[in-house]
């Protein structure tokens, strides 16, 4: 692949030599990824591969202890304000929804716009109504969270975080706490927003959405990027034995 | 028994000086223990150290000591905390305007001894919701003041409200302690006007007292099991 400068206005996200620990265990080691505008990239890899860490660090939830991340063209604030006004522009979806559980579905959406945005309470509310329009669950908009199934809140938290028009949207492994039987409806979310250009990372054992979805697999293990390609690439010919190792054992059932 | 026909008016006004103080105190210690919870969780260091010295102090010295530092110390310092003589107020809770300083020096010593405890309180609350909620809310943009407000406040007070009652319950027995300091207007100091000095007996005089206290503190312990069943109604939704 070809690596932008971070001013190169194609690249949105870009992390230079990124480093973590925690504690002793070195979880991320010298990550230098580039992720351009409309780019789908899929990030797939065993468990403690680092690979939800690296979604994470990108909005900050993370710190790193050393390298840099820029996000459209600025490095990620510290802290504060300017790093509010970053995590603002970057969609975030977690594994367990975190929907806000004492609000009612339509109040989750429209709180970022309103408090964040400073957008007025009608235009968050038509904005948040054809958004779970989108999703697929309008009807369910005056209801909270406990109320709902793990499907139904997962698009409840796509709609929260697309409510913010975020240039560039971070998935933490979306599906991993649904039943088999919902994984679906999120996934095809998902798909549409890929199609429409969003700008997206997903982290996620979902092989037949990286397939299908991604212009870009990532293969991490051990805090390291071992491997990127197209999905053709990757799913027909890994180049690496750890990949190979790691998609016989996911794809054999 | 004629001591209640006789001095009725004695213990009418010891309880209302003990529910006065008491609510004084408490509005008074949820107000600088939720400040100092803010301090506690805040992201600067130096304002979290600040709250950890308080509750660290007001935690671990007894209320005597608390009581003693207000009632000899302020004087000495200069003050007969006459802030508190906050016009209006003084005229619906009298002994606040006295001259006499003692009713105000206990005042304070409750409240910043209970706020350490309710500051705790509040804290667990806070401890007990989901790190992913605040998480959710920061991922949004929100700053560390509307995701308190917002998202974590909100659901903690949930989680808190028992524990507070219990602090404010054993607020309302530690507001005793003032009697010792000179506040003759309280429940407990009923007993000094009454035994001490015109020697009534005082088996019947503490079982005034006692009902004094209760009256105020089983109905609040009955108020808080109705908030939990209320809430567990709600979890099952």
């Amino acid at each position: 692949m070809t690596t932008a400068s971070p001013a190169a206005p194609q690249t949105l996200i870009e992390l230079d030599g990124v480093n973590k620990w925690f504690g002793k265990l070195h979880v991320l080691r010298d990550v230098n990824l580039s992720v351009n505008r409309g780019e789908v990239v899929v990030v797939i890899g065993p468990s403690g591969s680092g690979k939800s860490t690296l979604c994470r660090a990108i909005n900050r939830l993370e710190t790193i202890d050393s390298g840099s991340i820029t996000f459209d063209g600025q490095p990620l604030p510290a802290e504060g304000k300017a790093l509010a006004r970053l995590r603002s522009d970057v969609g975030m979806v977690f594994q367990s929804f975190n929907l806000f559980a004492h609000k009612t579905i339509l109040d989750n959406v429209t709180l970022g716009p309103v408090k964040v945005r400073k957008e007025t309470k009608d235009a968050a509310r038509g904005h948040a109504m054809e958004l779970l329009e989108r999703v697929g669950i309008a009807d369910q908009a005056g209801k909270h969270p406990a109320q709902l199934s793990g499907g139904q809140q997962q698009r409840a938290a796509i709609a929260r975080a697309l409510a913010m028009r975020p240039k560039a949207m971070l998935f933490d492994e979306p599906t991993s706490a649904l039943d088999p039987e919902m994984v679906g409806e999120v996934l095809d979310v998902m798909t549409s927003l890929a199609r429409e250009g969003m700008t997206m990372i997903v982290v996620t054992h979902e092989m037949g959405f990286a397939r299908h979805a991604a212009d870009r697999v990532i293969f991490m293990a051990d805090g390291q990027i071992v491997e990127q390609a197209t999905p053709a690439e990757f799913f027909a010919n890994p180049q690496t034995e750890r990949a190979r190792d790691f998609l016989g054992k996911v794809l054999t059932h | 028994m004629e001591v209640f026909s006789e001095k009725l008016g004695v213990f009418w006004d010891g309880y209302l000086g003990t529910l006065q103080m008491s609510l004084l105190a408490a509005i008074g210690a949820l107000i600088l223990g939720g400040v100092v919870a803010v301090l506690r969780i805040a992201p600067l260091p130096p304002l979290r150290g600040v709250g950890t010295a308080y509750v660290t102090i007001f935690r671990n010295v007894p209320l005597t000591v608390v009581m003693f530092f207000t009632a000899f110390a302020l004087p000495l310092l200069g003050s007969n905390a006459g802030f508190l003589k906050i016009p209006g107020l003084t005229s619906v809770i009298k002994p606040l305007g006295t001259d006499l300083p003692f009713f105000r020096f206990a005042t304070i010593a409750l409240t910043v001894y209970t706020a350490a405890f309710v500051c705790e309180a509040l804290r667990s609350g806070i401890g007990a919701v989901p790190p992913g909620q605040a998480e959710a809310a920061r991922s949004l943009g929100l700053t560390f003041g509307q995701n308190l407000r917002h998202i974590v406040l909100p659901q903690a007070w949930k989680y808190a409200v028992v524990p507070l009652g219990s602090v404010i319950i054993a607020m309302i027995k530690n507001s005793a302690l003032a009697a010792a300091f000179g506040v003759i207007v309280t429940l407990m100091g009923v007993v000094d006007e009454l035994v001490s000095q015109e020697y009534y007996d005082a088996l019947p005089v503490f079982l005034g007292v006692v009902v004094g206290y209760l009256t105020m503190t089983i109905p609040l312990g009955l108020a808080l099991d109705a908030v939990e069943r209320s809430q567990k109604k709600a979890v099952r939704r």
